[in-house]
C-alpha cells in the first residue's frame, strides 16, 4: 500500500495558497481510489494556522518543519526540510504543488530519497490500484500518461488541474521534525521580491483572459510608419478595462534586443510559448501575432481562443483559434476600448 | 570581479522548434518519428546559459567555460558548427540519446560524471549553468540532480540575472509566480544556476572564435564516451499529440465596429 505525503509550504501572509488546496484535493482523490495512507507535510515559518485550515482533510499525520530559516524559499533549507519530512513519513509517493518553490527542489529531493521526480504533472489517477500521471513533452506538443515503479515518487502538480479541497477546519496536531541546516545551506539568503509597481503589473495568472500582443504592433502600418506609442496605449487601455494578463510572442520580446521599436510594458516574463510560459486562462485573445507553432504551444491550456490578424492564412487559421478576425488590430482595439470604457461608464 | 570561475554549462540538443513532431513507439519506449533526421538546435534555455557564461567569463579574467553536452555524436557535431561561432568554450561531449523520454536522473548522472572528470576542477570556483528546463522533457529536474551529485546545495532556477560583487558574492534573480523575481544573495561559488532567458542578446557570429572552438570540438567528439541513458522504472501508457484541432471560423468581411462589439460581448459574457 502506498503512503502518500502531501508536501506543502506555508505562505508568509496567506497561509495555504489555492494551488496547495488543489493539490490536497487531487492527492485525497488518488489516495481514496487506491486505498493509500495519507499524510501532510508542512514547511514554513509558522505552521499551525495552515495545519488547522486543513485539519479535516483526513490525513493520519501532520508533520512539520518550522522556523524562520524555513520561511525563505531557497534550495538548501527547503530540500533539507522536505527530505526530513519524507523520511519521517516513510512516504512512497510525495505530491507537491508545482510552485516555483517546490519546482526548485522536487528533483533534488527525489535524488536524496533515492527516488524519481516528475514535475508539471497535469493529471493524477489511480487506475487498477496504480498511480498514473499525465504530463506534456516537447513544450506541450505531446501528452504522455505514465507510471513509475521507482519509489519514492515525487510529483509536482500544476495549477488548475483539480478542484481545491474544501472541508472543515479544526485543530491539527503537528509532529515537529528536526532539521539541522549545514553551513553550505545557509550561504544563500533570500533578500526580497522584485515586482513591477501594481499599476504596471501585466502578468495576472488568475485573470479570465490572456491578451497576447504580437510583433505586428511594432511593425510599419498602412501609412508606412510604426506606431509603437499608440500600440502601447491601446494595449494598456485594454488591460486596464479587462484586467487581462498580457502575453507576447517571442519575436516581440526579442525586438527589445534588436534595437527595433519596442513596447516598454513587455519583458521576457510576458513571453508565451516554446521558451516562455504556458499560462492557464479560460479565454485568450491574440492580436498582431501569426500564431506560429513555437508561440502557439504556449496556448495549450487556453480554452476559448480568438485572434485578430491581417493575414487570413496565419497560424491561427489552421485550427489553432476558434475565431480569426481578419482585420487591423489597431482599428479593432481602438473600438474595443471605446466600447469597454462606455460599458464601464468612463 | 576577482574570482576566476570555472563555468560548466550543461546543454543538449532538441529538434528545431519549427519542426512537426510525432511520437512513435520505439524499441525501448517512446521516441520521435525520424528523430535522427530532424534538424536540431541547442536547447534554447541552455543557449541563453551559454551566453551568460561567456559574458561572465569575459568579465572575470582567468575564467573558463566548458559546454557539457549529451547527445548523439553526429547531431552534436552539426549543432556545434553553429554554437561554436558564438562564444569561446571547451566541449565535453557524451554520446547518448537526447530524447525527452529519458529520465532526468540518468541524464544527470552522465553529466555529473563528465563534470567530475574535467581536469583541475576546483569546487570553490565552480558555477554550473544550464537551462532551467529543456525543450524536450521540460521537467526542470536535471540541473538539480547534477547539483546534488556534485554536492552543491546553493541552487537557483529560472534565473534571469546574476550580478557578481567585488567580494565574489552573487545576487541572483529567479522567476517566481505572477511575473515577479525572487532576489537572493549567495556568498559565492559553488552554485547551480538554471537559466531562463537571462538578459543578454544572442552574440553575433565570430569566425575566429568558431575556428578556435572547432579545434577542440572535433577531438572532443571523437573521444566522447557512450552513456547508457534510458528511463528505468517508467512505463509509458500512451504518448499522443493533442487531438483537439479547432474548426477555425475565419471572419473576413466584418467591419471593425462589428468585430469590436463581438469581442466585447465574448469577453464580458454578454
Amino acid at each position: 500500500m502506498e503512503t502518500i505525503l502531501i508536501l506543502l509550504h506555508v505562505e508568509k501572509e496567506a497561509g495555504l495558497a489555492k494551488l496547495a488546496l488543489e493539490t490536497l484535493g487531487a492527492a485525497k482523490d488518488a489516495a481514496g481510489a487506491s486505498g493509500a495512507k495519507l499524510m501532510v507535510g508542512l514547511v514554513g515559518e509558522n505552521l499551525q494556522a495552515a495545519a488547522n485550515q486543513i485539519a479535516g482533510c483526513g490525513a493520519s499525520r501532520f508533520l512539520g518543519v518550522e522556523g524562520v530559516e524555513f520561511g525563505q524559499p531557497r534550495y538548501g533549507s527547503d530540500v533539507a526540510a522536505a527530505e526530513a519530512i519524507c523520511r519521517a513519513a516513510g512516504a512512497t509517493v510525495v505530491i507537491a504543488p508545482a510552485t516555483s518553490r517546490w519546482n526548485r527542489v522536487a528533483a533534488g529531493l527525489a535524488h536524496r530519497l533515492g527516488g524519481r521526480a516528475d514535475t508539471h504533472v497535469t493529471n493524477l489517477t489511480s487506475e487498477g490500484g496504480g498511480l498514473t500521471i499525465s504530463r506534456w513533452y516537447y513544450r506541450q506538443r505531446m501528452e504522455a500518461a505514465m507510471r513509475c515503479t521507482q519509489r519514492p515518487w515525487v510529483i509536482a502538480l500544476e495549477a488548475g488541474c483539480h478542484a481545491p479541497w474544501k472541508g472543515d477546519a479544526g485543530t491539527a496536531k503537528i509532529e515537529a521534525v528536526k532539521v539541522s541546516l549545514t553551513e553550505a545551506a545557509n550561504r544563500t539568503t533570500v533578500t526580497g521580491v522584485k515586482a513591477p509597481a501594481s499599476d504596471q503589473q501585466t502578468i495576472r495568472p488568475d485573470a479570465e483572459l490572456l491578451f497576447v500582443a504580437g510583433a505586428g504592433w511594432t511593425k510599419k502600418q498602412a501609412d508606412g510608419q510604426t506606431h509603437a506609442p499608440e500600440a502601447e496605449s491601446l494595449i494598456r487601455g485594454f488591460l486596464q478595462h479587462t484586467k487581462a494578463s498580457l502575453g507576447s510572442s517571442k519575436s516581440l520580446v526579442d525586438l527589445s534586443k534588436d534595437g527595433q521599436a519596442v513596447l516598454t510594458l513587455m519583458t521576457h516574463l510576458n513571453q508565451v510559448g516554446q521558451t516562455g510560459a504556458t499560462p492557464r486562462h479560460p479565454k485568450g485573445l491574440s492580436t498582431c501575432c501569426h500564431g506560429e507553432e513555437p508561440h502557439a504551444v504556449g496556448w495549450r491550456f487556453i480554452n476559448e481562443r480568438r485572434a485578430v490578424n491581417l493575414d487570413p492564412n496565419c497560424g491561427w487559421a489552421r485550427g489553432k483559434a476558434d475565431v480569426l478576425y481578419v482585420a487591423d488590430a489597431f482599428e479593432v482595439m481602438r473600438k474595443v476600448n471605446a466600447l469597454l470604457a462606455a460599458k464601464q461608464g468612463k | 570581479m576577482s574570482t576566476a570561475y570555472q563555468i560548466v554549462v550543461c546543454g543538449s540538443i532538441v529538434p528545431d522548434p519549427l519542426q512537426t513532431l510525432e511520437p512513435i513507439a520505439g524499441a525501448t519506449g517512446p521516441t520521435l518519428k525520424n528523430e535522427m533526421m530532424l534538424p536540431a538546435v541547442l536547447d534554447p534555455w541552455a543557449w541563453h546559459a551559454l551566453f551568460e557564461a561567456a559574458s561572465l567569463a569575459k568579465n572575470a579574467p582567468g575564467s573558463k567555460v566548458w559546454l557539457v553536452s549529451l547527445g548523439p555524436k553526429a547531431k552534436l557535431q552539426q549543432v556545434m558548427m553553429t554554437v561554436a561561432q558564438k562564444a569561446p568554450f571547451e566541449l565535453v561531449a557524451i554520446d547518448g540519446p537526447a530524447s525527452g523520454f529519458t529520465e532526468a536522473a540518468e541524464v544527470a548522472a552522465a553529466l555529473a560524471g563528465a563534470i567530475k572528470a574535467i581536469p583541475g576542477l576546483d569546487m570553490s570556483r565552480l558555477l554550473v549553468f544550464g537551462g532551467w528546463e529543456s525543450a524536450s522533457r521540460g521537467a526542470g529536474a536535471t540541473m538539480q540532480i547534477v547539483g546534488e551529485l556534485l554536492g552543491i546545495v546553493n541552487q537557483f532556477q529560472g534565473v534571469d540575472k546574476l550580478s557578481v560583487g567585488a567580494d565574489g558574492s552573487m545576487e541572483i534573480l529567479e522567476r517566481i509566480e505572477g511575473g515577479k523575481h525572487q532576489v537572493s544573495k549567495c556568498v559565492g561559488a559553488p552554485a547551480v544556476l538554471g537559466w531562463a532567458t537571462g538578459s543578454l542578446p544572442e552574440p553575433p557570429n565570430n569566425p575566429q572564435v568558431g575556428m578556435a572552438n572547432m579545434r577542440g570540438i572535433m577531438p572532443a567528439l571523437q573521444k566522447a564516451g557512450a552513456a547508457k541513458v534510458g528511463a528505468e522504472g517508467v512505463t509509458f501508457a500512451s504518448v499522443a499529440l493533442p487531438k483537439q484541432r479547432r474548426e477555425t471560423k475565419i471572419v473576413k468581411d466584418m467591419s471593425a465596429d462589428d468585430i469590436a462589439r463581438e469581442i466585447v460581448a465574448w469577453i464580458t459574457n454578454a
